[in-house]
């Protein structure tokens, strides 16, 4: 069986005439952790969504290995508190086993939410732990989570990516998702995409730290902190601390939306 | 035979029975109502019923079936044009909710030979309840319940997060159809015992108030069922002794054992 689980060529997602990612071209394989970073309204929801086949593209092609599993943790989730639902039901909706689902569950940490607990009574924390558990419990092929340490306190943040990392070990799937702790992604991931729209750099953790797309993205002081040997590009600052970029060949869309 | 026989001709327990079916199929949907947040939805949809009576009439053709087509059409065209997105849903439902009713209005009396009971239609004629009406609704009442067992699963995971059910492989778009298709059906017999404006109220506050007893959805489903059969006897019972109309009777009783449950118990439970 191949390695190779979805594949995206040129993709495009247009809203009404708006495009809001364009010309995206990447592959996620099995074992892969691919994080995508970018500031806001870079459409990196959108692009997860179009991974998942449940947004629909306007151009370019995707690719999906025939039959493959998908868990999806979803970046918002707004339960109606009209409908009564317990921890355990909401688990079990998934067609799992209680003894799987309650498995999942302690391996996100909240194995006492299994018995009793309204998924309306939940933290953000717990919440996004429940979710994960939702994800896994269904020993999917491809795990999709949009900004998963949301909500979630700075230990367990660091936590949670350790626990991501262990799920494509032990589950031996890919994982894509979007992060904004940059720090910890540079720490945990082994690929990086930069999206602004389209792909502005993508690559190892170390590498893209010193790009200047990234860098332009981000701005000095974030990838400062963040590279390990860091060299100085082609470019000043101005009184504002923003980067004024002088003779690098980058395209125009990254110094118009990033976020300086 | 004769014993089923000697009930059937008494109106009361043809109501009765009426009101008991109504009930079976207003509990699970009334549900869905109040958790998809649909009540102006339903309002719409029931307010289109009068037309569908003068299609009814214009076209000859059953009135229970001129109302489930127009209003399967209506929910069509709501979710058109709420695609489009020029104006605002609540603003589109209201729009349609009253231009059915008038459009309806206007249409019967544009046919003078037909002499239709308004009253009846607009708040409901429950001891009026025929045989064939009672066919109708137990009909329907089979229908709905056997589609709800069917796709209950993937109904409720579609109404708890679209995203995620979508994700784990139930055909949200159509399940969301068929869920319209049954509001249309379950309207057109509804009307019957409490009419085109009172509808929403069958639906939603026997499901309102279920929730405050219930710790899970299935359970709710069935509460609302109890308490919507408790309304439609109350209601009727109110009727007969105290010469009231029977439709708002059945809302007033429902409106009271919302009071008193949401009284008596201050905390939901789940």
């Amino acid at each position: 069986m191949t390695d190779r689980l979805a594949e995206l060529k040129q993709v495009s997602v247009s809203f009404a005439d708006t495009a809001v990612v364009s010309n995206i071209s990447l592959t996620v394989n099995r074992g892969d952790i691919l994080t995508i970073i970018g500031p806001n309204g870079a459409g990196k929801t959108t692009l997860i969504k179009a991974v998942l086949g449940i947004q629909p593209i306007t151009g370019g092609s995707i690719w999906r290995h025939p039959g493959i599993k998908t868990g999806y943790v979803p970046q918002h989730i707004h339960l109606q508190a009209t409908l009564p639902l317990s921890v355990k039901r909401f688990m079990m909706l998934t067609g799992e086993s209680a003894q799987n689902c309650r498995e999942a569950l302690a391996r996100t940490r909240v194995e006492h939410l299994f018995e009793n607990a309204s998924v309306h009574n939940l933290s953000g924390g717990e919440m996004q732990r429940v979710l994960i558990a939702r994800a896994l419990v269904r020993s999917p092929d491809l795990l999709v989570l949009d900004e998963p340490a949301q909500g979630v306190d700075i230990n367990g943040q660091a936590a949670l990516y350790t626990l991501i990392r262990e799920l494509r070990d032990t589950l031996n799937c890919g994982v894509i998702m979007i992060s904004h702790d940059l720090h910890l992604v540079m720490a945990a991931t082994d690929k990086v995409i930069c999206l602004n729209q389209h792909v502005c750099c993508s690559g190892y953790p170390a590498d893209i730290s010193q790009d200047p797309a990234f860098i332009e993205t981000f701005g000095q002081s974030v990838a400062e902190s963040l590279a390990i040997y860091h060299h100085r590009h082609n470019h000043d600052h101005d009184l504002h601390g923003n980067v004024i970029a002088h003779d690098h060949n980058h395209s125009e869309d990254c110094a118009t939306h990033g976020l300086h | 035979m004769a014993f089923i026989n000697s009930i059937l001709d008494d109106f009361f327990w043809r109501a009765l029975l009426g009101g008991v079916g109504v009930a079976l199929v207003a509990g699970p949907l009334g549900c869905f109502v109040v958790w998809r947040r649909l009540a102006y939805f339903g309002d719409t949809l029931a307010h289109s019923a009068l037309l569908g009576i003068a299609l009814g009439f214009l076209l000859q053709i059953p009135l229970n079936l001129g109302i489930v087509v127009t209003s399967v059409a209506l929910a069509l065209v709501l979710v058109i044009l709420a695609r489009s997105r020029t104006l605002a849903t609540d603003t589109l439902l209201g729009i349609l909710a009253h231009s059915a009713l008038a459009i309806g209005l206007v249409t019967l009396s544009f046919m003078p030979n037909v002499r239709v009971d308004l009253n009846g239609y607009l708040f409901g004629d429950l001891l009026a309840m025929s045989r064939h009406d009672l066919m109708w609704i137990y009909g329907g009442a089979v229908l709905i319940v056997a589609l709800l067992v069917w796709l209950w699963q993937g109904l409720l995971m579609a109404t708890i997060h679209e995203e995620l059910a979508r994700v784990e492989g139930f055909a949200v778009e159509r399940l969301r159809l068929v869920l319209m298709l049954m509001f249309s059906l379950v309207i057109a017999v509804a009307m019957k015992i409490v009419g085109v404006l009172l509808i929403t109220a069958l639906l939603i506050i026997p499901a309102a108030t279920a929730r405050r007893l219930a710790s899970s959805p299935e359970q709710m489903a069935l509460i609302t069922v109890v308490i919507g059969i408790m309304a439609v006897s109350g209601g009727l019972s109110l009727s007969w002794h105290a010469d009231t109309p029977a439709g708002p009777s059945v809302v007033v009783t429902a409106f009271a054992m919302f009071l008193l449950v949401y009284g008596a118990v201050r905390q939901p439970r789940s």
